[in-house]
């Protein structure tokens, strides 16, 4: 099977231990990887901040990059929501007929990781060691809009090693919200305190979800107090093994 | 004086403070955010188990966003309808363009009744049009009736809450109300003892005032009829005694016909407080004579409504009833608390409402306030997409603020400019990284993180770390690392 990778802005910029798990997991799983090099961003960050113009010239854009790839795997769970849920609304209305067309017949061919590993690959083990106790977060995004369910816990509970811990109040925002996060730091600083108090609450050494954003956020708090825990992106728990173990655990 | 005045939020969304500033107060108030956390918590359970016993509550809530959406896209028909059936049944109906308009109606009627007392169910619509000062100022003694509204009333407070306006405040804090303002010194703050020392309040302006303002939950257009649920029965007294009876509500109120209650009413309890039934469901239509009130006035209010309606994206907030769910659900609210929001409507709901009923003159901060998270749209049960219309209503507010030339240098607008011309093309967006790490370098401490940031990066950093820029991107390694470490991957590639 073939797959182009869309790694995300962020993920390439600042995250790039996601995308090398994503490659080393896929890879050991026998799928054969693209990277279009001219990949940027889907246009969550303008769309969200109101934007809506610049949002949709950025969705073009990734409509006409990945228009003749088989499939397209992306690891962040709010990315692929900003595809789903927003494209259609913004192509509707600025969009042409051609470009309607295009993005119709790609929207079938983009999946989250997580679903890319149980609806289009039907695995559970990926034969991942990750011998820490670990929370999930369920990211917002993933939740109501991708409605990702137990996919991520059923992946989780494949790991060798690993003790999952039940994270309280686990569809409850962290507060990053892309620009609100700046806009009104405040409020989501005080939303990030309530998360944080759950996340620590499990005792868990790390808490991974499938969005960089919401890991960044709460990294940043865990960083900021010595909370003595880290974060993780659900990928790089997938990628794991004996052999070689997450970079974040080194 | 001052001091009552800083006390006292603006529920103004002409004067309010924009809602990062208004919360910040809030953020600091140990007791209030208690008093809001507890109080939604407790009613947000009980809402998911009642909601989890419906085995059709997913098809109950798509019958309600049909009725609602139907209703709204015929509502002038609608409320032809409503005026016709509710005059033949002996109602006075009077059209409002405006808050100023409705006031006017509702003290010439006062006027006409030589009314200078005026007993009130909660209506959250004429916190809408402020009626209770207009009509102080003119002389006319209003009381509240409702228990929270009751509070709130004595304690010179604003409503937080659409539902339970008076969540943000704890029994402690009635009892010193009621005390201090009902004379009685030996009040203990048992729930029994505050809710007797407001009936005996009560009762006394039951039997003694003869005019009452009410709201309405919902105006049928088949009968002519209203409905008001409640649940303490303060409403139906004030529905029963009195001789005049002028209620307020807004135009978007209206269902087609009577059995279309049989829903409304099932998603609204459960949604609102969590109980299958309302414990008090009045309805009426018309003058009846010898039973309930003799004169019966229906004000229909626009004020902004109109122009919500001529909107594809927007009309969708014209269909709320009101039951709080998105605020019982939001994360922010959970942490503001409803005076941040500088209106009688708070919450998710009120951040789509507020500034489309100030037809985007005010309120402009209210859509920014939301990380987007989507839960008030999984328990709304009308199905408003509100983070959609946050999302319409952000662009419009970022349109409108764009003109203005004081922006262009604004870190945010021209953060997003430039990143916009990045994002269109890749080697601009990597020559942008290689000069991000080295600029960023130098906030970046020995641990391989950023503690402190200037302009906006400042708002990040105020309560959050940043690791620093890794040293290769995710592309960089791609390119670097040649084919697939597989060699059977490696010469399929090729």
């Amino acid at each position: 099977m073939r797959v182009s990778l869309f790694i995300t802005c962020y993920n390439d910029t600042l995250f790039p231990e996601t995308g090398r798990a994503v490659v080393s997991l896929l890879e050991k799983l026998g799928v054969q990887l693209d990277f279009h090099p001219k990949q940027t961003c889907c246009g969550q960050m303008h769309a969200n901040s109101g934007f809506r113009g610049e949002a949709f010239s950025q969705a073009k854009r990734l409509v006409h990059l990945y228009r003749d790839t088989e499939t397209i795997v992306v690891p962040s769970s709010s990315c692929v929501a900003m595809i789903r849920d927003q494209y259609p609304g913004l192509i509707d209305e600025l969009g042409n007929d051609s470009l309607r067309k295009e993005f119709a017949a790609l929207l079938p061919r983009i999946f989250e990781l997580s679903e890319f590993l149980i609806d289009r690959l039907g695995v559970e083990d990926v034969g991942a060691y990750f011998p820490h106790r670990v929370t999930y977060h369920a990211s917002c995004h993933g939740v109501r809009v991708l409605h990702l369910g137990d996919r991520p816990y059923r992946l989780l509970a494949k790991v060798r090693g690993l003790d999952l811990a039940t994270l309280p109040n686990v569809d409850r925002c962290c507060g990053f919200g892309g620009t609100f996060s700046v806009k009104n730091a405040e409020v989501s600083s005080a939303m990030l305190a309530v998360k944080l108090q759950d996340v620590v609450s499990t005792g868990a050494e790390y808490c991974t979800a499938l969005d960089n954003s919401c890991l960044m956020h709460l990294g940043g708090a865990m960083h900021r107090q010595y909370a003595g825990m880290k974060t993780i992106h659900l990928a790089e728990i997938l990628a794991s093994t004996q052999a070689s173990p997450a970079e974040a655990t080194l | 004086m001052t001091q009552v005045a800083a006390n006292h939020p603006v529920l103004d969304p002409v004067f309010a403070a924009t809602f990062p500033k208004a919360a910040l107060p809030v953020l600091r108030n140990p007791q209030l955010r208690k008093n809001v956390a507890h109080a939604i918590d407790v009613i947000q359970a009980k809402r998911a188990k009642l909601v989890a016993e419906k085995t059709d509550w997913q098809e109950l809530r798509s019958a309600a966003s049909a009725i609602r959406a139907h209703a709204i896209e015929n509502l002038g028909a609608y409320l032809e309808e409503f005026e016709i059936r509710c005059t033949a049944a002996g109602g006075i109906v009077h059209w409002a363009a405006d808050a100023a308009q409705a006031r006017q109606i509702i003290l010439d009627i006062l006027r006409q009744e030589n009314a200078n007392d005026v007993i009130k169910i909660k209506t959250m619509t004429s916190a809408e049009i402020q009626l209770n000062p207009f009509l102080l100022a003119a002389g006319v003694n209003v009381f509240e009736t409702d228990l929270a509204e009751i509070i709130l009333q004595l304690g010179e407070e604003e409503p937080s809450h659409i539902v339970v306006p008076a969540l943000h405040i704890n029994r402690s804090q009635v009892r010193e109300i009621f005390s201090r303002r009902m004379g009685l010194k030996d009040l203990s703050d048992d729930p029994q003892a505050l809710t007797a020392a407001a009936r005996t309040y009560l009762r006394q302006k039951f039997l003694t005032i003869p005019t009452a303002i009410s709201g309405a939950n919902f105006l049928i257009a088949e009968t002519g009829g209203v409905a008001v649920v409640e649940s303490e029965g303060n409403g139906r007294m004030c529905l029963t005694l009195p001789r005049t009876m002028i209620t307020l509500a807004g135009i978007e109120k209206v269902l087609p016909r009577f059995k279309d209650l049989e829903v409304m009413l099932q998603v609204l309890a459960r949604s609102a407080t969590g109980e299958r039934m309302n414990p008090y469901n009045s309805l009426w239509t018309g003058v009846t004579p010898g039973d309930g009130p003799q004169n019966f006035h229906v004000v229909l209010l626009d004020n902004g409504r109109s122009s919500i309606l001529s909107k594809p994206t927007e009309r969708q907030t014209l269909k709320c009833i009101r039951c709080a769910a998105c605020m019982n659900s939001c994360p922010v609210y959970r942490q503001t608390g409803g005076h941040a929001y500088g209106s009688v409507y708070p919450g998710p709901i009120g951040a789509i409402l507020t500034p489309q009923l100030m037809q985007m003159h005010h309120a402009q901060s209210l859509p920014f306030a939301s990380s987007l998270c989507g839960a008030c749209y999984e328990v709304c049960p009308v199905k408003i997409n509100i983070p959609e219309v946050l999302l319409e209503l952000r662009s419009q507010v970022v349109n409108q603020e764009r003109k203005d030339l004081a922006r262009f240098f604004d870190p945010m607008y021209l953060g997003l400019r430039i990143a916009n011309l990045l994002f269109a093309r890749a080697w601009l967006l990597h020559s942008a990284q290689f000069l991000g790490r080295i600029g960023i370098s130098f906030f970046t401490r020995k641990d391989g993180w950023i503690h402190s940031l200037p302009s906006v990066g400042g708002k990040w950093t105020q309560t959050r770390d940043l690791r620093g820029f890794p040293k290769q991107t995710f592309h960089e390694w791609w390119a670097a690392r040649g084919p697939a470490t597989d060699p059977a991957l490696s010469k399929e590639a090729t």
